[in-house]
C-alpha cells in the first residue's frame, strides 16, 4: 500500500550532532567489530586539573575506538566537546598521538589501518597549556606519519567546531568531512574580536561566522572534502568512502605553490568576501550529500 | 609586552648568518638564507616584524598566510634538492623563533590560515622525517599557532634562559580571561604547575628542550655568545642525526619521565590493549 510520506527524511534521520563523542565514534564502525581502548574504567585522568580545583573526567574527554569500517581496520579518536570544550590536555592529546602511532605501526607492517579523528575542540586546554600545545605538535607529526600509509580522516560535525591548534590537524588530514553546522578555523570569532577589535571581527555576527568558517564554505573553497547532512548514516557512509579511497596521490598540504600563488593574488586592501573567494578557489571535487 | 617581538629573532638571524634581508619574491617578514654552521651549510629561517605588511594583523611579528606558505616553500625546496643525498649529508634546517602568535585576523580566517599553518608544519615535519636535522632556536617569544607553524616540528629545541623568553599556548592576559583568573593568580599557579608557567626554566622541566642557552643581552649578542650558540646548534644537529626521525624523544627524555607520567601511562596502556585481541 502506498501511503504519502508525511514525515520527512530530515525528521526521521538519526542526528550525529546530538550524539556524544563515544556514540559518534561507535556509529562509524561495522556492527560488532569494535571496542573502546583506554576507556573510563582505566581511569587515566588529567594529572593537572584536580590541582586547580577542576573535576577531571575518567576518559579525559577523549574516546579511542578500534574496529573495522567497511571491512577495513580503523581507529577513531573522538574529542568530547562537552568536557572542557573538547580541549587538548596531556592525556587526551597523548591518546590521539598514541592511537595514530599504533595505526601507523600496523599499517607499516602491512595491515593498513585508517584513523578517523572526530574534532570538536577549541584547541589547547589552557589549564595544561604547554603540554597541550606540545601534544598538538605531536599529533600533527604522528598524523603525517600515518597518512603516508593509510588515510587520516577528520570529521567536524558541530557544534563546538574545530579551532586552535587542532585546526592544523584537520589541515594535514587526508580527507575532511563537515556538516553545514560545523565550523573550522584557527582563531574563533571571540578570540579575534578580543585580540584585534570588533571592527576586525564582530563575534555576534552569526551569518559572518558561518560564511567564513562554516562547512559549506570550507568544502566549497576546497579546504575540506565532503559536506554531509547531520545524519549518522550519511556520515558513516562518507567515512567508508574515504577509507576505501585510501591515501590520496597528493595531500593538500603538499600543494604549497598553488596556495602560495592564491594568497599572492588576494587583494588585502579591504576584507575578503567569502563568497567571491569560494568562487575563485572553487573545488570541483567537493562532494555534497 | 615590554620588548618588541621579532627584534631578538632578527638579531640572532643576523649574528648566525650575516644577513638580515628577505629574498626577492618573499614577504619582508620572512628571512631565509643558507649559511655555514659547523663544517656544513644549513638553511636558516626566521619570521620578523614587517610594519608595512599588506596583511594588517601580522604587522607586529605574528605568523600569517604569507609567512606560513613562504616558510613551507623554502623548507620543501631544500628537501627536494637533498632528496638523493644520504641522511648524514642532508642539510640542517634551523628555525629561529621569535613570534608573537598566529595572526588574529578576518582576512586570515577567510583565506584559511589554519591550512596555511598546517602546510608549514607539514614541511618542517617532512624535512625531519626525510632525515634533515631540524633545529629550533627560541630567541624570544614562541606562542601558540605561531610556534606550531614555525619551529615546533623540530627534532631538537634550544632556547635562551632569560625572562624575555616565553613559550606558551596563549599570552597571560588572554589565558587569565579564558580560565577566569586574574593574571596574578595565573602567575602563582604557574609556579606550582609546570605546564602553565611562563618561565622558560619551568618549560625546561617538561622534557621538550634539548638545552638552555644564555646571552647577557640577547638583542645584542657578543662574539663569544654567538660562538657558544653555534656550538650548541652543532651539538643539536649531531644529536638529531643520531636519533630517530619522530618526536618520541620528547616524552622519552629524563625530564619527561617526571613531568609527563600521564603521557607515558596512556601510551603504555593503549599499546597493551591495542595488540590484545
Amino acid at each position: 500500500m502506498n501511503t504519502p510520506v508525511l514525515i520527512s527524511d530530515f525528521v526521521n534521520r538519526k542526528s550525529f550532532i546530538e550524539l556524544d563523542a563515544r556514540a559518534r565514534a561507535q556509529s562509524l564502525f561495522d556492527e560488532g567489530t569494535y571496542k573502546e581502548l583506554v576507556g573510563p574504567f582505566d581511569r587515566i585522568e588529567s594529572p593537572w586539573l584536580a590541582k586547580q580545583g577542576i573535576a577531571p573526567q575518567s576518559d579525559d574527554g577523549c574516546i579511542v575506538i578500534k574496529g573495522k569500517i567497511g571491512g577495513s581496520p580503523a581507529v577513531a579518536i573522538a574529542f568530547e566537546g562537552a568536557f572542557q570544550g573538547g580541549s587538548v590536555g596531556e592525556v587526551s592529546g597523548a591518546k590521539m598521538t598514541a592511537a595514530l602511532d599504533l595505526a601507523a605501526k600496523d599499517s607499516e607492517a602491512g595491515k593498513s589501518t585508517a584513523a578517523v579523528l572526530l574534532l570538536e575542540t577549541g584547541g589547547v586546554r589552557l589549564q595544561e597549556a604547554n603540554l597541550g600545545l606540545a601534544a598538538v605538535a605531536e599529533i600533527i607529526s604522528s598524523a603525517l606519519v600515518l597518512r603516508r600509509h593509510a588515510p587520516v580522516i577528520t570529521i567536524v560535525a558541530g557544534t563546538v567546531g574545530c579551532f586552535g591548534g587542532m585546526s592544523l590537524v584537520a589541515g594535514v588530514s587526508s580527507y575532511t568531512i563537515m556538516t553545514r553546522e560545523a565550523r573550522l578555523g584557527l582563531n574563533g570569532p571571540e578570540v579575534i574580536e578580543q585580540e584585534s577589535g570588533i571592527d576586525e571581527f564582530d563575534s555576534s555576527d552569526r551569518a559572518l561566522i558561518w560564511a567564513i568558517h562554516g562547512g559549506e564554505q570550507r568544502v566549497g573553497m576546497g579546504l575540506a572534502d565532503s559536506l554531509v547532512e547531520d545524519d549518522a548514516d550519511k556520515i558513516a557512509a562518507a567515512v567508508r568512502d574515504s577509507v576505501h579511497k585510501g591515501v590520496p596521490d597528493k595531500h593538500r598540504t603538499e600543494q604549497v605553490e598553488l596556495y602560495r600563488a592564491r594568497i599572492a593574488a588576494l587583494d588585502t586592501s579591504s576584507q575578503i568576501d567569502p563568497a567571491t573567494l569560494r568562487q575563485q578557489w572553487a573545488n570541483p571535487k567537493g562532494v555534497v550529500r | 609586552m615590554s620588548e618588541q617581538v621579532g627584534l631578538r629573532g632578527k638579531a640572532w638571524f643576523k649574528a648566525l648568518t650575516g644577513s638580515d634581508t628577505s629574498n626577492n619574491g618573499d614577504p619582508n617578514s620572512v628571512l631565509t638564507t643558507t649559511a655555514a654552521v659547523g663544517n656544513e651549510s644549513a638553511l636558516f629561517l626566521c619570521v620578523v616584524r614587517d610594519k608595512d605588511s599588506r596583511f594588517p594583523c601580522v604587522r607586529d611579528g605574528q605568523v600569517g598566510l604569507e609567512e606560513a606558505f613562504t616558510l613551507a616553500t623554502h623548507v620543501r625546496a631544500v628537501i627536494a634538492e637533498d632528496r638523493d643525498k644520504p641522511r648524514p649529508a642532508k642539510r640542517p634546517i634551523i628555525a629561529i623563533v621569535d613570534v608573537k602568535s598566529q595572526a588574529y585576523g578576518r582576512r586570515e580566517e577567510t583565506a584559511g590560515i589554519f591550512f596555511a599553518a598546517a602546510t608549514s608544519a607539514d614541511a618542517y615535519a617532512s624535512a625531519r622525517m626525510a632525515g634533515h636535522p631540524v633545529i629550533s632556536l627560541v630567541a624570544g617569544h614562541a606562542f601558540s599557532g605561531g610556534f606550531l607553524t614555525h619551529g615546533y616540528q623540530a627534532n631538537r629545541i634550544l632556547a635562551f634562559d632569560d625572562a624575555g623568553i616565553t613559550i606558551h599556548a596563549m599570552h597571560k592576559e588572554a589565558a587569565a580571561r579564558i580560565t577566569r583568573r586574574s593574571v596574578a593568580e595565573l602567575e602563582k599557579l604557574g609556579h606550582e604547575i609546570a605546564p602553565m608557567s611562563y618561565d622558560v626554566r619551568d618549560y625546561a622541566k617538561l622534557g621538550l628542550l634539548f638545552k638552555l642557552l644564555h646571552a647577557d643581552d640577547p638583542r645584542h649578542p657578543t662574539s663569544n655568545e654567538v660562538a657558544e650558540v653555534r656550538r650548541a646548534i652543532t651539538e643539536a644537529i649531531a644529536d638529531a642525526r643520531k636519533g630517530k626521525l619522530d618526536l618520541n624523544n620528547r616524552w622519552e627524555s629524563d625530564a619527561a619521565k617526571e613531568t609527563r607520567k600521564g603521557t607515558l601511562a596512556v601510551r603504555a596502556a593503549l599499546e597493551a590493549q591495542w595488540f590484545n585481541e
